[in-house]
């Protein structure tokens, strides 16, 4: 009894360490993510809420969606639309289990790691179609069916391009994976990190990046919401605290997806400066900073591009990026060979 | 296969040109007003409140025939002759009392029409832009400075006037009947006498 | 039968775009019968923002309350829809207008033309999910409503031009304003056409897509960009030219189809970028001739009353040819203003090119052809 009792606490405290990461990253983001639009479009972004350049919006905001009525539409299928936002949270939240935070910190230390990450990821698109069919609307309709068909295409040049790293670091486990990255000997003071130690890496993490754009529907492949054609997607009905669980989602996706990319191709936890400054601590530091730049990127080319047609994006997966992303699969592997 | 290389090639290159303008203005500063502690200064002439002078005024109705959407409205009462009004700082004589000018600004379209017509330039525009009301009825301006007591007076006052006027010019009126009555009745009895004389001639005729 | 129609009910979806959605630049509702994302047909909706202008003119009684209301047709290019106005209450009552007033009246039209251009290119980019673009514009056009609101002391509705003159003299500093605005915004359309114009995202999203043949163009009586976009050398300051436009040294940019079919989205695109340089020349021209001595109010007559007559004039506005056909009873107001927008007539030719196109380019279409619906519906 005590020991399930145990088993119990120690799963609550795996439990809440990552959602209050993800929690406060949500706040953070999303002030963060209007100010960088603000200060992009010249303009100065949420100025006024908790004093210095607003950084209480965010809290204000959840603060107001929590307030808001609970709307579902009359024709509704009423169990599915209420159950989607929290599949599509719980999909992305319980990839963070296998996610090495720092070298102390690990949710679940299991063999599989990134063949469990893309396996619980891919419950994203039923949630999407999900939220799509249920609102019985035809808008939601199209954006759930545009979210479907672009979640499942690019999981297959994310995969393939996951699957570099894996050739070479030869383990599936992204304790591993981060701890085959220590050190500073590519050209004698570079990291050691995948993308310093395979040229072909980069073209890797080029595909990779393109792909998690894709897979977190961040602009330029935002079609399933896509604001000015279909009012707001799959989310068009939801609001209050259901749209807020997608929003909440949505961040975490994109949390996840930047720091699976930042361990595996940016090192992870590890010190771009060697023993210095390391130590778990440091370790978490040097990880969340990974992850928060390309989330930065992934804002940045957000507030910079138009958007893509359906056709185009399909376009773009299979005929450039998956071929592309297998032969390089073979160069990379070619590389590994050789050197 | 060239193509595709191409395009690629093309569209990393403006993609990253697109990033570089907005990583410029991200440093750039910002052009946003912080509107209700700094305001802006408005430039002369900006056409945002009506203003009346109503001293000024005198009730000629000019703007608000010029007024498209007649948001002005005009009541005026002819000033009694023992009254004097006295004149605009233009040198107008004022003939009028104001009873009433009122300015709709929720009708008014800022159109500026009514301000070139004015002979004595009292209508104007004013730079001031932070009116707004809970109830619309408040957006309705008062301009006219006769309290309702005297408003009373002088309508009576010009009552009275315009019937004692009225009075005379019956009077007169009368007069000029009754002059004209006499004239007429002169006329006809002088007519009459002399017809007299002829039915006094042509009766028997008649007779017979 | 039933069970054809209920095939076809089975594959077509219609759905309604507006009139509240995103991106259709006002309250415009568009039928759209839809195959998946292919579009099979639109049927345009119009009529929510109807204000009956022509009826107004027709009661009010007095040529120059027509003026506010020409404002508010098109109410991103106001200066435009006035100077077309009282070019042809002149026109009737066969009037010189003064040289000065020609020559603002010319720059203030070119600076609209700007402002309303710099809108257009900016809601377009939105409509493709470009949001920054969008802002950047606005920086600029706020430039220039600035130097209005210092000349008319209005920001969007001016009522600005009186039948031979003006209602107000412009700012003392006036002149210099514009010059300085003509110098900063140069680099700054070297700016959008990096971010925007030659993005290649953009380009695949409006090459090719609702490709407007010039023929078709011309069978619907279409005009301005949208025109010249598909080729056709047409601008009324040219071919026909008003004012003073006929001094003036300019070009008048068409589409080559140089990124894809001619007469696609981008060349109607294009078309207004280049154009607002050639407004900048015009500007710069105008304002070297601009004299500086002259009284604005003295062309304008005490009473308009124009003969019994009727008159058509038309001018280039930035969406394309204003035409007013006005008949005066010689009373003091017209007996019928009747305003030929060309928007109106651009939202007819929508159906015919955004058949087969997919949602996303059916918004690209619209933004392409700029509409404005207060000018739509008047």
């Amino acid at each position: 009894m005590a020991e399930i009792l145990g088993n119990i606490t120690i799963s609550l405290v795996h439990v809440a360490i990552p959602l209050t990461i993800i929690l406060l990253f949500a706040l953070v983001a999303i002030w963060g993510e209007r100010k960088i639009a603000g200060f992009i479009q010249d303009r100065l972004g949420p100025y006024r809420v908790g004093g210095w350049h607003g950084w209480a919006q965010s809290i204000a905001d959840l603060l107001k969606l929590l307030q808001k009525e609970d709307i579902i539409p009359k024709d509704a299928n009423r169990f599915l639309f209420k159950f989607a936002p929290f599949m599509m949270f719980t999909a992305s939240f319980a990839a963070f289990a296998v996610i090495p935070f720092s070298s102390a910190y690990i949710g679940s230390m299991i063999n599989i790691g990134v063949f469990y990450l893309l396996a619980v990821t891919s419950i994203l698109t039923l949630s999407v179609i999900m939220a799509g069919w249920a609102s019985n609307n035809k808008w939601s309709l199209l954006g759930g069916m545009r979210g479907a068909a672009q979640l499942i295409s690019y999981e297959v040049p994310t995969i393939a391009s996951v699957l570099m790293v894996i050739v070479v670091s030869g383990s599936l486990n992204l304790m591993t994976v981060t701890e085959m990255q220590s050190g500073n000997d590519v050209l004698g003071f570079l990291p050691n990190w995948f993308i310093f130690q395979n040229p072909f890496l980069i073209i890797g993490f080029v595909i990779f990046f393109i792909s998690i754009l894709a897979e977190s529907h961040r602009v330029p492949f935002d079609l399933p919401e896509s604001e000015s054609e279909l009012v707001a997607g799959y989310q068009t009905e939801y609001s209050g605290m259901r749209w807020a669980m997608f929003m909440l989602a949505e961040y975490a996706d994109m949390l996840l997806l930047s720091l699976l990319g930042a361990t595996l191709f940016f090192g992870g936890w590890n010190s771009p400066f060697g023993d210095f400054m390391a130590g778990p601590v440091w370790g978490f530091f040097w990880f969340m900073l990974k992850g928060l730049l390309l989330v930065f990127v992934m804002m940045w080319i957000r507030w910079t591009l138009p958007r893509y047609r359906v056709d185009h994006l399909m376009h773009i997966c299979w005929n450039v990026l998956i071929p592309l992303a297998f032969v390089n699969l073979v160069l990379v592997a070619l590389w590994e060979v050789i050197f | 296969m060239q193509n595709v290389i191409k395009e690629g090639w093309l569209t990393f290159k403006s993609i990253f040109i697109g990033m570089g303008v907005t990583m410029r203005h991200l440093f750039s500063p910002s052009v946003t007003e912080l509107y209700p502690e700094e305001k802006i200064e408005l430039p002369k002439g900006v056409r945002a409140k009506l203003y009346v002078n109503i001293d000024d005024c005198i009730g000629c109705n000019l703007c608000a025939r010029a007024c498209p959407v007649n948001c002005i409205d005009i009541e005026t009462v002819m000033a009694t002759s023992d009254v004097d009004l006295g004149k605009t700082s233009t040198g107008n004589p004022k003939r009028f009392w104001l009873t009433r000018f009122n300015i709709d600004m929720a009708k008014c379209m800022y159109c500026d029409l009514c301000v070139p017509p004015c002979p004595t330039d009292c209508i104007y525009m004013v730079p001031e832009y932070e009116y707004s009301e809970f109830d619309r009825t408040n957006l309705v301006y008062h301009f006219s400075n006769l309290q309702p007591a005297m408003v009373a007076e002088v309508k009576e006052k010009a009552e009275k006037e315009a019937e004692e006027k009225r009075r005379k010019k019956e009077e007169e009126k009368k007069k000029k009947e009754e002059e004209k009555k006499k004239k007429e009745m002169q006329a006809k009895n002088e007519l009459a006498d002399n017809s007299d004389e002829k039915n006094d001639s042509s009766k028997p005729e008649k007779g017979d | 039968m039933e069970q054809v129609i209920n095939e076809i009910d089975k594959r077509q979806m219609v759905i309604n775009m507006g009139p509240q959605h995103p991106s259709t630049h006002g309250v415009l509702r568009l039928e759209v019968v839809l195959e998946g994302e292919i579009v099979n047909e639109v049927r345009p909706n119009i009529g929510y923002l109807h204000r009956c202008f022509e009826k107004y003119a027709e009661e009010v009684g007095d040529y120059s309350k027509v003026i506010p209301y020409t404002d508010r047709m098109d109410y991103v290019s106001a200066m435009n829809q006035e100077h077309g106005y009282v070019v042809a209450v002149e026109r009737m009552l066969e009037i010189e207008v003064p040289e000065r007033v020609e020559y603002i009246r010319v720059i203030v039209a070119e600076l609209q033309r700007i402002a309303s251009h710099l809108l257009g290119i900016g809601a377009f980019g939105l409509d493709l999910g470009a949001f920054t673009p969008f802002l950047y514009c606005f920086i600029e056009r706020e430039k220039v409503l600035d130097i209005f609101e210092k000349t008319t002391g209005a920001r969007l509705l001016y009522n600005y031009m009186a039948p031979g003159g003006l209602m107000r003299d412009v700012h003392e500093d006036f002149k210099s304003d514009t010059a300085e605005f003509v110098k900063t915004f140069r680099p700054k359309i070297k700016e959008l056409n990096d971010l925007l114009s030659y993005n290649k995202i953009f380009i695949d999203r409006t090459a090719n897509v609702g490709v407007l043949p010039v023929k078709v163009a011309l069978n619907y009586g279409a005009s301005g960009p949208v025109l010249r976009g598909s080729g056709m050398e047409w601008d009324l300051r040219k071919n026909d030219p008003y004012s003073i436009y006929d001094r003036f040294d300019f070009e008048i940019p068409v589409g080559k189809g140089e990124l894809g079919t001619l007469g696609d989205c981008w060349d109607r695109y294009i078309v207004r970028v280049r154009e607002m340089e050639q407004s900048l020349r015009i500007i710069e021209q105008a304002l070297d001739g601009l004299p500086e001595e002259g009284d604005v109010f003295e062309g304008i007559p005490k009473r308009v009353r124009p003969k019994a007559g009727e008159i058509y004039t038309r001018t280039e506005t930035p969406r394309g040819e204003l035409g007013y056909y006005i008949i005066s009873d010689k009373s003091g107001g017209p007996f019928r203003v009747k305003a030929r927008a060309p928007s109106f007539v651009h939202l007819s030719l929508l159906p015919s090119i955004s058949k087969g196109a997919m949602i996303a380019d059916l918004v690209a279409i619209v933004g392409s052809i700029d509409i404005v619906l207060g000018e739509v519906d008047r």
